[in-house]
């Protein structure tokens, strides 16, 4: 759906002039001919009124319908169509109200072939000038979203800094870290490690990056390793993913986005041990992803969980313009995510 | 002998104050607890004279179990990051831990609590709870005991508040629970887009009115989706007007 070109003030201006030229241009050019005044000007006010309607009609089809420039043959056909079209009703018409003027039914039909190909001419302006109009709105938006979708990840960028730097992640990475250090002062200085190896990623991570899932999933191991220390035998995972998935390019941080959410749901939303399974392969090329994590449907969402799905969603529709590449199934007491990511040549820029 | 209490859903974060404890052979550790609902079942069974007690934990938060506990004990609180829980600190000037701590600053808290253990601390508790419950992530659901089980209750399948001596009772699809608060305590917390004061002793929930009908003069009642009636006075059908937009 696009707007409407009627709804620019200069270009109604201009159209509105170009009709009344012709409406005039039509009268003088029939009386010119022959014809008088009175049957002239009748001419030319239906034949043109109804010409006014059919490029009304024509432009409206493109709102929905978009040829592409390439396309000529069928923008030719269409404009032919129209033309034919308003050709049957004018002479319809006009043979109809005009009758009663002497020899006129001779001329209409003896003009029908220059009433044709003027109207012809019309038509196909009228529809390179939207073809131009619709086209150039579809780029704009097309820019409009690539920004929107530069906008996003730094956003997303920004928001998974805050979240990696998330006072309260790290702040208990660290209690745990000086709790180890006395007990279990090896694990602890593993701990560390992995608490930099990560923070280093997230400060890495460059806007917009396709990266293979194995890179993500590398990163990822560094998050959930520093979680299950956290939080002992609660936090169990299972990972299973196939090889040709390991390959695939997809939009950095949006697993991570994803799994800290359903860490954060199942270890806080539910007691006990919390089991989180991951699941990626390619199916029909498309990289498929699924992410379950236990939930007590007496619970409400955890605060900020929202957020993380919200922003995902947002991104694969910015990234390739489509709102289906991700979907939530809740079902007794399993809550799972399952997101695609197309190959990377589908990719919208 | 002091017996205490830890409860924090990491276990290192656990093990960290236990080791800390060692250097305070006159405290006893009774029990650690993983989560509030242990917490709760523990603090009832062993009345322990001190809780170490974490914020952020599974299910119900650190305050919503205190506010289940009819006789709170002495808490330290203990958090690693949590603005609201430590503006309610600030706000009340009551002691906290920020992970991670060292013994100096442990041992600072336990002294400190030891001195002030004969001063009654249950007025700043509840003021604590009171602030607490403000937060956002807390006015969206009621905690509340139902015999030795815990509910949580999501504000929005609320039908209305009934005021009852010392109690309020929370009625829902499942019958009513008693929570030992206040009406002016949920006339505050609760958004009050959704829920209004209809009466003296009633709050409904706006999004449960099928419609408000007249009752003997200047009185009215709102009658809900489920079929009961709720009373509205003068000053309640002004209100509910405003919030309905009529």
């Amino acid at each position: 759906m696009h707007v409407s070109l009627f709804s620019v003030r200069r270009f109604l201006i201009i159209f509105s002039i170009a009709w009344l030229v012709l409406i005039t241009d039509h009268a003088l050019v029939l009386q010119w001919f022959g014809l008088p005044w009175t049957a002239a000007i009748s001419d030319s006010l239906i034949s043109n009124a109804l010409l006014l309607l059919i490029a009304i009609l024509l432009l409206n089809t493109f709102r929905y319908y978009v040829p592409d420039m390439g396309q000529y043959m069928s923008v030719l056909g269409m404009v032919v169509v129209f033309t034919l079209f308003w050709l049957l009703i004018s002479q319809w018409l006009l043979g109809l109200i005009l009758i009663d003027y002497a020899n006129y039914k001779i001329f209409l039909h003896k003009s029908l072939i220059i009433r044709f190909s003027i109207a012809f001419l019309i038509l196909g302006i009228i529809a390179m000038i939207g073809i131009i109009w619709f086209n150039w709105q579809d780029q704009q938006k097309n820019e409009e979203r690539k920004s929107d979708a530069e906008k996003l990840a730094k956003e997303a960028e920004l928001f998974k800094l805050r979240q990696q730097l998330q006072p309260h992640f790290l702040f208990n990475s660290l209690n745990s870290i000086n709790a180890l250090i006395g007990a279990r002062p090896e694990e602890a200085r593993k701990m560390v490690q992995q608490l930099s190896d990560f923070l280093r990623g997230s400060i890495r991570k460059e806007e917009n990056q396709f990266i293979t899932f194995a890179e993500e999933l590398e990163y990822l191991q560094l998050y959930l390793e520093i979680e299950k220390v956290r939080f002992g035998y609660r936090l169990k995972t299972a990972t299973d993913v196939t090889p040709e998935a390991l390959t695939w390019k997809m939009p950095s941080l949006l697993l991570q986005t994803l799994m800290e959410n359903a860490i954060k749901f199942g270890l806080y939303g539910t007691t006990g041990e919390v089991l989180i399974s991951l699941q990626a392969k390619v199916d029909d090329n498309y990289l498929v992803v699924s992410i379950e994590n236990p939930y007590d449907p007496d619970m409400q969402t955890p605060k900020g969980t929202g957020f993380g799905l919200k922003s995902v969603r947002r991104r694969l529709y910015l990234l390739f313009g489509r709102n289906d590449l991700i979907e939530i199934h809740q079902q007794a007491g399993s809550f799972v995510v399952i997101f695609r990511v197309p190959a990377e040549e589908k990719i919208a820029f | 002998m002091s017996k205490v209490i830890i409860i924090d859903d990491e276990p290192l974060a656990r093990s960290i104050v236990k080791e800390y404890l060692n250097k305070h052979p006159e405290m006893e550790l009774v029990q650690e607890c993983n989560d509030g609902f242990e917490g709760l079942k523990a603090i009832q069974q062993h009345e322990p004279d001190l809780i170490f007690l974490d914020i952020q934990m599974p299910k119900i938060n650190g305050f919503e179990m205190l506010e289940l506990v009819d006789q709170p004990p002495a808490v330290i609180f203990t958090t690693a990051f949590d603005e609201y829980a430590i503006r309610a600190f600030e706000a009340h000037a009551i002691d906290y831990l920020l992970k991670p701590f060292n013994q100096e600053r442990f041992d600072k808290a336990v002294a400190k609590w030891r001195d002030q253990k004969n001063t009654t601390t249950d007025k700043k508790t509840e003021d604590l709870l009171e602030t607490a419950s403000l937060s956002p992530s807390q006015s969206q659901r009621i905690v509340v005991k139902n015999g030795s089980k815990i509910k949580i209750i999501p504000v929005q399948d609320v039908f209305y508040l009934e005021a009852a001596d010392d109690y309020v009772k929370i009625h829902t699809q499942e019958g009513y629970f008693l929570k030992n608060k206040t009406m002016n305590h949920f006339e505050e917390v609760l958004d009050k887009q959704h829920f209004v004061r209809s009466h003296r002793s009633y709050i409904v929930n706006v999004q449960q009115i099928t419609r408000i009908d007249p009752y003997e003069k200047d009185n009215h009642v709102a009658i809900l989706r489920s079929g009961i009636k709720v009373p509205v006075s003068r000053g309640g059908y002004g209100k509910l007007k405003a919030v309905l937009g009529l």
